[in-house]
């Protein structure tokens, strides 16, 4: 269990007030200065010490990403870009720290313009955030006020900008390349990789995508020391989460602890328990939709952090527990969650574009239990031709909960399928028709 | 991918307010001067503002010339991104998050509650007040699951009483506070008697 005094985001409910007064008695920018005037290397250093990794679902090395950055400022401006594009389902996060810790993110994002020699920062938040868009321009507005923002910025010799960028509610957006085509203006689709951002970016110009999260920790970690951040936590797994428990659990929220902590002691002690008691529970999506479930036996253990749940074939991912109950249909979660990627698919690829589709439409005819057992191979078959084979992990990321449903509830997915097939005679129709189509209006 | 209807009956001329135009010149400041592209969303979303919350093609067209930039880029661009409404909606629209986390927790409640109270279709205005609602995709309020956003705000936390009593306040013109309706202080964890606990089951 976390410690109190370790705690890094102390307003995370918002008890103490958001406005830099508030901040400012929470030592954010206490020292701001002297932290950067120890120069690059001694940052990213530090960062690298800390052992922080991306707190956006990929869980890459923070330190390692800066370090990508040019030495040196050339014929083109780096910039960094926050991503606070928080779609995925299970996960609210990014959403507290912009409403009632933004200092943080600010100073977070002065220290790691300063790292990756950016001048001006983007942070990009989804449109559905109005709200706490405002509440972070409040913020930056107060932070310029104070001259910790613009020419000089809190007395660093170094200019810092910051501009906030919306989203219009695309998923894809928070892919990082798909997240800069969005603010060059284009559609959010994805760009082949490399070149890496963090040398062909931004307006083709070096870049360092960050997730809220990460960023906001960052101030913290420097103050207090990279040791002290990895001593939270585990080996290779440090430091403390923000976890958004959601789904059936008797009070859903978000509460920072520490990596590593059993998914059990998360869900009874903060969330107050699986609705209807432990042994109600069903599955756990761990990391937010993208990430397979979990079943009951494996939940029993589990920790969170990375590598063991990348060790239970899931992944720690956004941190964005979905508790599902006994009482719930699991074919139809997973099918729902199937819909959403349907619907956010970019389109730029065929095989998620289209596989997207396939695989919602055979798990609703699942649900309606008008599914054979044929479908069950092809729905595995349709998710390995997926993976892998499309440009950025949206592919990944729809066809791996589908490929979790199997791995663990094959038999609850059998038992409602049968042998002989919905259309038996044969149709006058291009075989490459999804017979489904044909029977319903509206699929 | 989703599909977007473009509406039928469209207005000839669009021209941006000059308190809009201002903020044109403010919104164009925040990027580079070769990347004037960049501003089409912001852009986009002033046109929406300033057109009860839809975007005409003439609108887009408008936008085309200001950033020197293609109208069918623009188009792309409108069409892409869900929040963008290329129809008129109702002045309270209502948007129902439905993915999983919410619907866990009965968002299918709150649908059933939006075909009866304000139409029996998706973009539909309501017979009685100003009111359409739409399905949406993840919102990122999960924890305050099952909740809805009306234009900007979010309501959090609802059961089936609570959603009520906000959509006929919105039929009637007289919306609600948005925030908690459980009455909690954000997303902290909250302690539940065990009556309560059957409530959600």
């Amino acid at each position: 269990m976390l410690k109190k005094e370790n705690k890094i985001f102390k307003n995370l409910y918002n008890e103490f007030g958001w406005e830099i007064e508030h901040s400012l008695k929470r030592d954010d920018w206490k020292d701001t200065k002297d932290l950067i005037s120890k120069g690059r290397e001694w940052i990213i250093n530090e960062i690298k010490t800390s052992e922080l990794r991306g707190r956006g679902g990929a869980g890459f090395s923070t330190g390692l990403k800066w370090s990508f950055a040019p030495k040196e400022i050339g014929s083109r401006p780096h910039y960094l870009v926050i991503n606070a594009d928080e779609s995925e389902p299970g996960t609210c996060k990014d959403r507290d720290i912009l409403r009632f810790e933004p200092q943080k993110l600010i100073e977070g994002c002065l220290i790691a313009g300063f790292a990756v020699n950016a001048h001006i920062c983007y942070v990009y938040i989804r449109g559905e955030y109005l709200n706490e868009g405002k509440r972070l321009q409040d913020a930056i507005d107060q932070a310029y006020k104070k001259n910790f923002l613009g020419k000089n910025a809190c007395g660093t010799n170094w200019d810092f900008d910051i501009h906030i960028h919306y989203g219009a509610g695309a998923y894809i957006c928070g892919e990082e390349t798909a997240l800069l085509e969005s603010i060059e203006g284009n559609k959010g689709q994805p760009r082949l990789k490399p070149p890496f951002p963090a040398l062909v970016g931004l307006y083709g110009c070096p870049t360092i995508v960050n997730n809220v999260e990460t960023v906001a920790v960052v101030p913290t970690i420097l103050r207090r020391g990279g040791k002290w951040f990895s001593s939270i936590g585990k080996p290779k797994n440090t430091g403390t989460k923000i976890f958004c428990i959601s789904g059936n659990v008797n009070s859903p929220c978000n509460v920072e602890e520490e990596m590593g902590i059993p998914l059990k002691d998360l869900i009874e002690e903060y969330a107050g328990g699986v609705v209807g008691g432990w042994d109600n529970l069903q599955a756990v999506i761990p990391g937010g939709s993208s990430m397979p479930l979990l079943p009951k036996k494996i939940c029993d253990t589990i920790t969170m952090d990375f590598d063991s749940l990348i060790e239970n074939k899931s992944g720690l991912g956004t941190a964005g527990i979905v508790v599902i109950n006994k009482d719930q249909d699991i074919v139809e979660c997973m099918a729902r969650i199937a819909r959403f990627y349907k619907h956010e698919s970019c389109g730029q690829c065929t095989p998620c574009r289209e596989g997207s589709g396939w695989m919602w439409r055979i798990l609703d005819r699942v649900v309606k239990r008008k599914a054979t057992f044929s479908d069950v191979e092809l729905l595995s078959d349709v998710t390995k031709q997926i993976e892998g084979h499309t440009i950025c992990a949206f592919g990944e990321g729809s066809a791996w909960p589908v490929q979790g449903l199997l791995r663990h509830f094959r038999k609850e997915v059998e038992s409602r399928c049968r042998e002989e097939p919905l259309i038996k005679k044969k149709l006058n129709n291009p075989y490459l028709v999804d017979q489904h189509l044909l029977e319903n209006k509206n699929a | 991918m989703s599909i977007k209807k473009i509406h039928t009956s469209q207005p000839k001329e669009f021209k941006f307010s000059g308190e809009n135009m201002r903020k044109v010149e403010q919104i164009l400041k925040k990027y580079p001067e070769k990347n004037k592209k960049s501003a089409v969303m912001p852009l986009l979303y002033l046109a929406q503002r300033q057109n009860d919350n839809w975007i005409p093609l003439a609108a887009m067209k408008f936008i085309a010339k200001h950033l020197s930039m293609p109208y069918i880029s623009v188009y792309e661009v409108a069409t892409f991104y869900s929040m963008y409404n290329l129809e008129p909606v109702g002045k309270h629209f209502i948007q129902v998050c439905t993915t999983t986390p919410c619907l866990l927790r009965g968002a299918d409640k709150i649908v059933k509650l939006c075909k009866e109270n304000i139409s029996p279709n998706e973009h539909e205005i309501s017979k009685k007040g100003n009111c359409s609602w739409t399905e949406v995709e993840c919102l990122g309020a999960c924890v305050s699951a099952p909740m809805i956003q009306v234009n900007d705000n979010y309501y959090e936390d609802l059961d089936e009483k609570s959603t009520k009593e906000i959509l006929i306040s919105l039929i009637n013109d007289k919306p609600l506070k948005p925030g908690s309706y459980r009455g909690r202080k954000n997303t902290a964890p909250e302690k539940i008697s065990i009556n309560e606990e059957d409530k959600h089951a």
